[in-house]
């Protein structure tokens, strides 16, 4: 960087003076970083080895990896269990885990049950944290649905804007619209149109015949696709900004260049749109994967996870576990866990994509 | 050049209106309802009326609104705590990213490197542990005249500013964006004399004025639009931003029946200024929405 002019500039009082100075500007925006940045780091990889409670007057003890155990452990029992009574089964299981039974199942929750052998063989899967579990598997369930829905559809709507269509800010306008509306808003004005006699249930009325309103919040299975669908509509226009910047710098000679080899749209958005926005491809997937693993805000708003547990999710879980039990030591493992988890997804991301080149 | 009308452009032009009803249609139900009692809303849902405000309108709910909450403050907490956050941080950033991109010192390849480092850690992942922080940290309040030192954030503006005025990604954009201002304006300053500060103040950031906006801009929506963070560290209503009172708000009355035209008053309320300055700037807001894919 530095030019024969700069280091003939730069004698060594302006150095020293260069280098105060230098210090000095970046000191408050570090500081800063290294208050509430670092800090926060250092204490939550800290904390998740203890079982600190908020406001607690007791200090927290050392607990070595018990947090982590609890959380993630896991086991497959097979129990007797009658066809004629549910409840014998689950009797039997609870010998297991009860407390008191002191075996390597105490204190363990059911997380999934099959019945085998005609009603009679119960075998369950259960947890230390069953909520853990069904909080991992939605998010998964949630970050796998909405990165190619939210991405591909952003896709579509940047080459629609791109292609010879006239009003292009007049759309682009409309369909990033939802993008400056908080999650808040969008949360609330949704569990209007999920409701039972709300607008979902009206449009799907007038367009499937014999049509039965649901209320979607309300349902186990549909909940969490309910909120996928939103927040798929809220998000959209922000990567669709993304793909349109990407789009830009696709250098027009190749299209007419496709052109002249008699390339149709299709064969054109193979061979030249495509590989032009392989950068821009892997930031979006980055990007969208991220936030969304994040889920949170339309949770705490729309259900607080239920119905029955369909839409927890891991930081929601990290969020009842710390604010609202004050298990703040716990909290911060399961944080470790989603740090980890949303740093390993972006590196296979990366070398996924950089692979395919 | 004329253009020929072809079955593709009217399928583009179909496609596009398709998703400018799905996009709008929504806000436009917000809007219309927040002038209708309950009973027009639901009344009106099943037919095209949803989407206007036809047939019984009034302000009543906007009275409705501000007779049951303090919604000015509200407003007047999200507005200041989201303007200080932005002028604050515009300073602070640009100056650590004046300092990186410009000048010479010990540790600077080590602070660009962690500052990238920053960028992949997810708020949620320290939420709670700053939360043990910022309750052990020391407070000076003043009260009836004297001041008074206790410990703890929670329940104050500064723990709904302070953690947020630095920010990684928007040092990084002023960064890359003094890096493209020509050398020799720093160099002929020097030679008549300036102090680095000088420099900043009055020959680079006047020149940067598209790094400010992009950086003010993402800055104001993440936190105009905050959630997680304010629940958390806010109990007290006369600190409450706009988004924790709705949420509070719509949680309250959906036990006795929701005020769903309240709940529209309130949402078009902080949602329709945004939406105007957004129509507005909208140059500006996708230039930076465009920019913060440059990081990739």
């Amino acid at each position: 960087m530095t030019t024969g002019i700069q280091s003939r500039l730069f004698p060594a009082s302006l150095k020293a003076k260069s280098a105060r100075a230098g210090f000095l500007f970046v000191l408050p925006a570090v500081g800063l970083m290294m208050l509430f940045l670092v800090a926060p780091v250092i204490l939550a990889f800290s904390l998740g080895f203890t079982n600190a409670k908020f406001a607690s007057p007791k200090d927290p003890e050392f607990v070595g990896l018990d947090n982590f155990t609890e959380m993630l452990s896991l086991a497959q029992v097979s129990v007797a269990a009658d066809p004629s009574d549910e409840n014998v089964a689950f009797d039997n299981l609870r010998e297991l885990t009860k407390p008191a039974a002191q075996t390597q199942y105490s204190g363990m929750q059911v997380l999934a049950e099959s019945y085998n052998d005609g009603g009679t063989q119960a075998d369950f899967t259960i947890a230390g944290d069953a909520l853990f579990w069904k909080s991992l598997r939605n998010t998964f369930v949630f970050a796998g649905v909405v990165a190619p829905l939210q991405g591909g559809l952003a896709l579509a709507l940047a080459l629609l804007i791109n292609s010879r269509i006239r009003g292009k800010v007049f759309f682009r306008t409309i369909y990033f619209m939802p993008v400056v509306t908080s999650m808040v808003v969008v949360s609330i004005l949704w569990i209007f149109f999920y409701q039972k006699d709300g607008l979902a249930n009206v449009l799907l009325d007038a367009v499937i015949p014999g049509y039965e309103p649901v209320a979607f919040l309300a349902e186990p299975s549909l909940a969490l696709p309910a909120i996928i669908f939103m927040s798929a509509w809220q998000g959209v226009g922000f990567h669709m900004i993304i793909w349109l910047a990407g789009l830009q710098t696709i250098p027009g000679e190749l299209y007419e260049a496709a052109t002249v080899d008699g390339a149709n749209k299709w064969e054109q958005f193979k061979a030249v749109t495509w590989p032009g926005l392989q950068t821009t491809f892997v930031f979006v997937l980055i990007i969208i994967s991220i936030q969304a693993m994040g889920l949170f805000t339309q949770i705490n708003v729309m259900t607080k996870g239920g119905p029955l547990d369909s839409t927890t999710t891991i930081v929601f879980h990290l969020f009842r576990e710390g604010f609202r039990k004050n298990e703040i030591g716990y909290s911060s493992a399961i944080a470790i866990v989603f740090f980890v988890i949303v740093v390993a997804i972006s590196i296979i991301q990366r070398r996924l994509t950089r692979e395919r080149d | 050049m004329k253009r020929k009308f072809t079955l593709g452009l009217g399928l583009q032009y179909g496609l596009a209106v398709f998703f400018m009803l799905l996009f709008s249609l929504p806000l436009l139900f917000m809007l219309s309802s927040s002038f209708k009692n309950p009973q027009t809303i639901f009344a009106d849902v099943k037919s095209w009326r949803a989407f206007f405000p036809v047939g019984e309108v009034s302000l009543e709910q906007y009275a409705g609104v501000f007779e049951r909450l303090p919604l000015w403050q509200f407003m007047f907490n999200s507005i200041f705590i989201s303007a200080t956050v932005v002028i604050l941080g515009l300073f602070v950033n640009s100056l650590a990213g004046y300092a990186i991109a410009r000048l010479k010192f010990r540790g600077q390849n080590v602070i660009l490197v962690f500052l990238i480092a920053t960028l992949v850690i997810p708020f949620e992942t320290i939420a709670m542990p700053l939360l043990v922080l910022v309750n052990s940290l020391p407070r000076i309040s003043f009260e009836e005249g004297t001041i008074e030192f206790t410990t703890g954030w929670l329940n104050t503006y500064l723990v709904q500013i302070a953690p947020f005025v630095a920010w990684g990604f928007s040092i990084f954009l002023f960064v890359q964006y003094f890096k493209t201002i020509p050398k020799e304006l720093d160099e002929a300053a020097i030679i008549d004399g300036a102090g680095f500060f000088a420099i900043y103040w009055r020959i680079i950031a006047p020149l940067a004025g598209p790094a400010y906006a992009t950086s003010a801009i993402l800055s104001f929506l993440a936190i105009w639009n905050a959630y997680l963070w304010p629940v958390m560290v806010v109990q007290t209503e006369a600190l409450r931003p706009v988004q924790v009172g709705l949420d509070y708000f719509w949680a309250a009355t959906s036990e006795e029946g929701t005020q769903w035209g309240e709940i529209m008053a309130y949402s078009s309320l902080i949602t329709i200024p945004i939406i105007i300055i957004f129509v507005v700037f909208q140059r500006a807001f996708v230039a930076s929405v465009a920019s913060s894919g440059v990081k990739g």
